[in-house]
Parts: structure tokens; C-alpha cells; sequence
């Protein structure tokens, strides 16, 4: 079953609205061949409309949509060759699982061995081989889900949809899935549109993660430039801790409180800015420690501290009275239990993290 | 092991709770005893007596020797397996149609199924009557919008029956049809669409299954209650069609023979009970057959 065909997707334009609700605004987005691109939003944004007009079950206003250089825009469901995996997994209860499985072969006229073959090997693939002759209310939720999953790529098909398959199940669980799933797609190497709402989830498993908002693409990037560079603030809010802080910009030499900070390219656009700190991305520096090359170094004051076990999170004023959290790793040089409110500390931010939000006075 | 402390009053206490959810059924069981059991029993008792008061089961043997009886339950058996049908074709669609309308809309197209059920039958059945006789509406528009000549013999005959019995039985069909339609979660349907099942594959392989509990249930439901239906085949049949519940009113009415009423009550309760069990067995076959083609 290893097949690595697939195809890349196109939409352009695609548009639903909803009286005068715009679901989907105009919405231009390129999957790549063989990519697993991430649809990240919160609820009410448009990602879950974005996914069921991929799989044909909500038709657009207008626009186009192909798969490969085919439009598909027209073609209803049943003939759009899609795998996809539901948010309730939507097994059919009164099949066995090896029926539920092989029941999109059965509508491609394989059956007997081939069929038996075939689900037997999918089922194998989710680690559920021999489990064909259960009944879909004997499995729990995380065999449901790797039934659904089964279900969805038994017949090879070369897209393949999930709308919040992880949603049901717990942690632990949901943490281990998301490492099968993708480590599946590597395998399988079909282009995959996950739709999700947790950030988290959205970083561990895609290739480029598009944040939508308001039925519009907020951003499309990569996990790694979503988060350290975010397009806005909506971005920059929805995905990690973040705290917005008034600067100004002047020559292109960035102000902080009338504090000079280093940037890693100068900037453009004087006046005033809106800089992202990362809570993690500040370091509090021990009594005798420096800064060091590659870091700017910011004075605070210390309002409170907040034991969270693998870390402390502290709130600290820095010198112009701005309130900004600062992440203390429990393992880090600072005991965080030795600190009192009122204290004056030492902050170090690298240059690099150093950023302003971008649609405001772009680094480049 | 040493006795947990309080055990025995904790057992006492499980006991009171048991017997008060019991006392909770009591009144029911008691009217069902009195309203039930016993007049049945005495129906059975009544029927195994003779003219003369000796116990014997000469209205069973003379059921079993004259045709007439034979027939009455053929028409019986025939007119309710007719309605039954009829309503199935008629109500499946109009489940599925208000299963897929929004909930509110939905609830108040099921009050207007419902609206018939809160008119009383003799006032439908007489309404039909009116509607469907040889000057009535429906015959006096058909001839002067020239779709026929002369009037047509719709009432006092098995259409006429078939027409009032249908209306009066759809509801019931149309309620477990509807809530089971209801139940079935759409992403079943989504799921099978996404896996390559056309229209008719979706309905035949996903939707006719999930649904098929409340076509069952319907199905028994209007066929039973076809059964033993009175007012409705003897207004509008016309005397041509004598089913049992009607033979039993003659045999009281027109003959004072409570024996041979009741061992035709006797018959009719039995074949109904033997027809339900027979259903219910076919059903569980028939959906594990489904079940073993699919897997």
C-alpha cells in the first residue's frame, strides 16, 4: 500500500458566505504535493468550512478548487477520490470493523481475497490487525480512531482530509497519535489538510501551518516561522504565550523604553511599533552572569511569581513600568522560590527574538 | 473478614430503596391485573363454552368447519397487510423529508401529522364517508372537471376502507420512522459519500440499515393495530368488507353469542401474538443477514 503518489491542491478564490457572514473570504491557498499542511484557527473561522468544501459537502459561493490540474469544484463527493477522517470518526455501527474497512473497496468492485487483503494490511498499518471482526461499539476511542483512519486510506487515495481526529481522545493519547499520524504520512506520502484548533498539535505535525481567522488566511508558513515570526497579532496571540510592548522606531534603531535594543536587521518604517516577547524567550540572568554577545539586556522589577512545575511564570515591570511575563525554567540558574515580589532582576533576549509584529513596520 | 461498620444498616437502607422503586410500578401493575388479566381470562373462559353452558369447543370447531370464518380473516389479514404497505410507501419519504428539515420546522410539520390523531376516528371516518360517496366532493369535481363520466364506487368497498384506514394509520408509521431517520448522525452519510457511495449506494448500504429499527417498529405497530379495526371498515366498507373485530360486533349484537365472540377474540389475540413473535425472530435474521453481507 506504500503508495507514494499524490497530488497538490489549488484554491483560488474560493468563497461561502453565510446571509452576509463571510465564511470563506476569497480564500487563495497552494498545498503541495505530498505536504501536510495544518488549517489552524479558532472556532467560528472558516478552517472547518475550508476542509467540507475540499471534500465536496459545502458548495462555495464561487471559486476554484483542483487537485492536480483537475477542477473540481462541480464534482460531488462520491466521486472526488478524498480519505478523510471525521471528527467522531463516523464508523458505521452497524458494520464490523473489517466491513467498515473494507467497505470503500467494495464500492470499487474489490472483494474476496484482494478485499480481505487489502483491510487486513490497513488494519496492520494503524497496529489493529486481527481486531476485523469487532463490532465498532467494542472498540475504544483510540481503536475508533484508528479504524476511521484505516478506513480512509485503505483505498489509496492520493488526498487525505482530517477534521479534528485527535479532539476526542485524551493527552496522553492524543500526544501518541499525533506522532503515528504523522509518521504514517511520511510513510504514505500523500498530501494531508489537517484541521485542527490546538496550536500545539498545529506545530508538532505540519509541514506549514495556515492560520485562519474570519474566513481569511492570517498566515502560511512553516511551524517554526509561525511562531518565531508571526505575520500579526492575531497570529502572534493565538499561537504561544506572547506579550505585546509599545516601542518606537527611529533610524532604524528599535526603543524600548528608552533603552537602544539590538536587532538582528534594521529596521524600516519610524514611529511606533508593537514588539512580541516571547515569555520563554527571556532569560532571567543569575547575580554574577552576563548578557553575553547576542543579547540585549533588559532591567525588571519583579510583581509576582507563579510555580507551574516545569517552570515558574513570573510577571516583571520592566524600567518604563510595561508588564511583561517571563518563563523560568524550574531547571534553570534562577531558583525561582529564592525570588520576592519587588526584587530587581536581569532579563536577556536574544537578538534574533528580538521582533517586531510584522504588519507593523516590517524586519524584511 | 470482620464486618464492616454500618454494613447492615447500609443493606437496609439499599433494601427500602428497591421496595420504593417497586411501589413506584404498583398502581400500574394493579390496573393492568384488573383491566387486563382478568377480563382476557374470561374471555378465554367464555369461549369455551357452549350454548348450554358446558365447557366445550364447539366455536372453535365451527370456525374451523364454515368458510365464512376462514374469509373473514383472509379479508382481515389482507386489508391490514394493504394498509401497511400503502403507509410504508407514503411515509417513508415524508420521515426522511422532515428528518432533513431544521428541528424547529420540522417539529411543527410533526404536529400537523399529528393532528389527525387529536380528531375523533368516528368524525374522520364519517368525513371520508362524505368526501369519498357517489355525489360527494370528490366525485362531483371529477366529473365536472371531466376527469371521469360517471361517479366512481370510491366508498362501502375495500377502496373506500383502504382510504380511511391509511389515514387513520400514518401517523404511526411516520413517528418511529421519523425519530429513528433523526437519530442516524449525517457524517455517516458524509463518510460514505467521501468513500465512493453514489445517492442510491448511500441510502441502500448506510441510511436503509440505521433506519431500519423504526420501519420495524412502525411496521408492527400499524399492522397490529390493522388487526383488530372496527369503525372505520364497517362505515366505509359497506358490509363488503367484514373483517374479525366486525364479525365479533355481529356475533354480539345481532346473535347474543358471547362464546363465539370471544373464541374469535381468542383467535385473533393468539394470531396477532404469534405474528409479533414471528416478526420480531424475521427481524433479528434479517438484519444479522444484513450485517453478514456487509462484513
Amino acid at each position: 500500500m506504500v503508495s507514494h503518489s499524490s497530488l497538490p491542491i489549488t484554491i483560488t478564490q474560493v468563497t461561502k458566505t453565510y446571509g452576509k457572514v463571510f465564511a470563506l473570504d476569497h480564500v487563495d491557498l497552494h498545498i503541495k504535493s505530498g505536504e501536510f499542511l495544518t488549517l489552524l484557527g479558532p472556532s467560528g473561522s472558516g478552517k472547518t468550512t475550508l476542509l467540507t468544501v475540499l471534500a465536496g459537502f459545502t458548495r462555495p459561493d464561487g471559486g476554484s478548487l483542483k487537485f492536480g490540474d483537475k477542477e473540481m469544484i462541480t464534482v460531488p463527493p462520491h466521486k472526488r477520490e478524498l480519505g478523510m477522517v471525521f471528527q467522531n470518526y463516523a464508523l458505521f455501527p452497524h458494520m464490523s470493523v473489517a466491513a467498515n474497512v473494507a467497505f470503500p473497496l467494495k464500492l470499487r468492485g474489490i472483494a474476496g481475497a484482494e478485499s480481505a487483503r487489502r483491510v487486513e494490511r490497513a488494519l496492520e498499518m494503524v497496529r489493529l490487525g486481527g481486531f476485523g471482526s469487532r463490532g465498532v461499539d467494542q472498540l475504544s476511542g483510540g481503536q475508533r480512531q484508528r479504524v476511521a483512519l484505516a478506513r480512509a486510506m485503505v483505498f489509496e487515495p492520493r488526498i487525505m482530509l482530517m477534521d479534528e481526529p485527535l479532539s476526542a481522545l485524551d493527552k496522553q493519547l492524543r500526544e501518541h497519535m499525533q506522532i503515528e499520524l504523522r509518521q504514517l504520512h511520511e510513510q504514505l506520502g500523500m498530501t494531508t489538510v489537517y484541521v485542527t484548533h490546538d496550536q500545539r498539535e498545529a506545530l508538532t505535525m505540519s509541514d506549514r501551518i495556515a492560520v485562519i481567522n474570519g474566513g481569511r488566511i492570517m498566515q502560511i508558513d512553516t511551524p517554526r516561522v509561525i511562531y518565531e515570526r508571526p505575520a500579526n497579532r492575531f497570529v502572534a496571540e493565538f499561537i504561544g504565550e506572547s506579550t505585546f510592548v509599545p516601542v518606537s522606531v527611529a533610524a532604524g534603531q528599535l526603543t524600548l523604553g528608552g533603552q537602544v535594543l539590538q536587532t538582528a536587521e534594521p529596521l524600516t518604517g519610524d514611529g511606533a511599533h508593537t514588539m512580541l516577547l516571547r515569555p520563554e524567550r527571556l532569560r532571567v540572568l543569575g547575580a554574577t552572569q552576563e548578557a553575553g554577545p547576542g543579547f540585549n539586556l533588559l532591567q525588571a522589577t519583579l510583581v509576582n511569581a507563579v510555580y507551574q512545575g516545569d517552570s515558574s511564570l513570573l510577571q516583571v515591570a520592566l524600567a518604563d513600568g510595561t508588564l511583561v511575563q517571563v518563563r523560568s525554567a524550574s531547571n534553570g540558574l534562577v531558583d525561582s522560590s529564592q525570588l520576592a515580589a519587588g526584587q530587581a532582576l536581569r532579563l536577556a533576549l536574544a537578538v534574533k527574538d528580538t521582533v517586531l509584529l510584522s504588519d507593523q513596520g516590517s524586519p524584511a | 473478614m470482620t464486618a464492616l461498620p454500618n454494613a447492615l444498616a447500609l443493606q437496609r437502607s439499599a433494601r427500602w430503596e428497591r421496595l420504593g422503586m417497586v411501589s413506584l410500578i404498583a398502581p400500574a401493575l394493579l390496573v393492568i391485573g384488573l383491566t387486563m388479566l382478568i377480563p382476557v381470562g374470561w374471555l378465554f373462559y367464555l369461549s369455551a363454552l357452549s350454548d348450554a353452558g358446558n365447557f366445550s369447543l364447539e366455536h372453535y370447531q365451527r370456525m374451523w368447519e364454515q368458510p365464512s370464518y376462514g374469509r373473514t380473516f383472509a379479508t382481515t389479514f389482507k386489508v391490514s397487510l394493504i394498509t401497511t404497505f400503502i403507509c410504508i410507501l407514503l411515509s417513508y419519504p415524508l420521515a426522511y423529508f422532515l428528518s432533513e428539515l431544521p428541528k424547529r420546522v420540522a417539529t411543527l410539520c410533526m404536529v400537523a401529522v399529528l393532528l389527525p390523531l387529536w380528531t375523533s376516528l368516528l368524525v374522520r371516518t364519517y368525513a371520508w364517508l362524505v368526501l369519498l360517496q357517489r355525489k360527494g366532493l370528490i366525485n362531483n369535481w371529477g366529473i365536472e372537471l371531466g376527469l371521469w363520466d360517471e361517479p366512481l364506487a370510491l366508498v362501502h368497498n375495500l377502496t373506500g376502507t383502504l382510504v380511511g384506514m391509511v389515514h387513520v394509520m400514518l401517523p404511526f408509521l411516520v413517528l418511529p420512522l421519523y425519530s429513528a431517520m433523526r437519530a442516524i448522525d449525517r457524517d455517516y452519510l458524509r463518510a460514505a459519500a467521501n468513500l465512493g457511495a453514489g445517492p442510491l449506494r448511500r441510502f441502500w448500504l448506510v441510511f436503509f440499515p440505521l433506519a431500519l429499527p423504526g420501519l420495524i417498529t412502525g411496521t408492527l405497530i400499524v399492522f397490529i393495530l390493522c388487526l383488530g379495526f372496527y369503525v372505520t371498515p364497517a362505515v366505509l366498507g359497506g358490509g363488503k368488507v367484514i373483517m374479525v373485530a366486525g364479525r365479533i360486533a355481529n356475533d354480539i349484537e345481532l346473535f347474543f353469542n358471547w362464546g363465539a365472540a370471544s373464541a374469535l377474540g381468542v383467535v385473533l389475540l393468539l394470531l396477532t401474538m404469534l405474528l409479533i413473535f414471528g416478526a420480531m425472530r424475521l427481524a433479528r435474521i434479517g438484519s444479522a443477514l444484513v450485517n453478514r453481507s456487509q462484513s
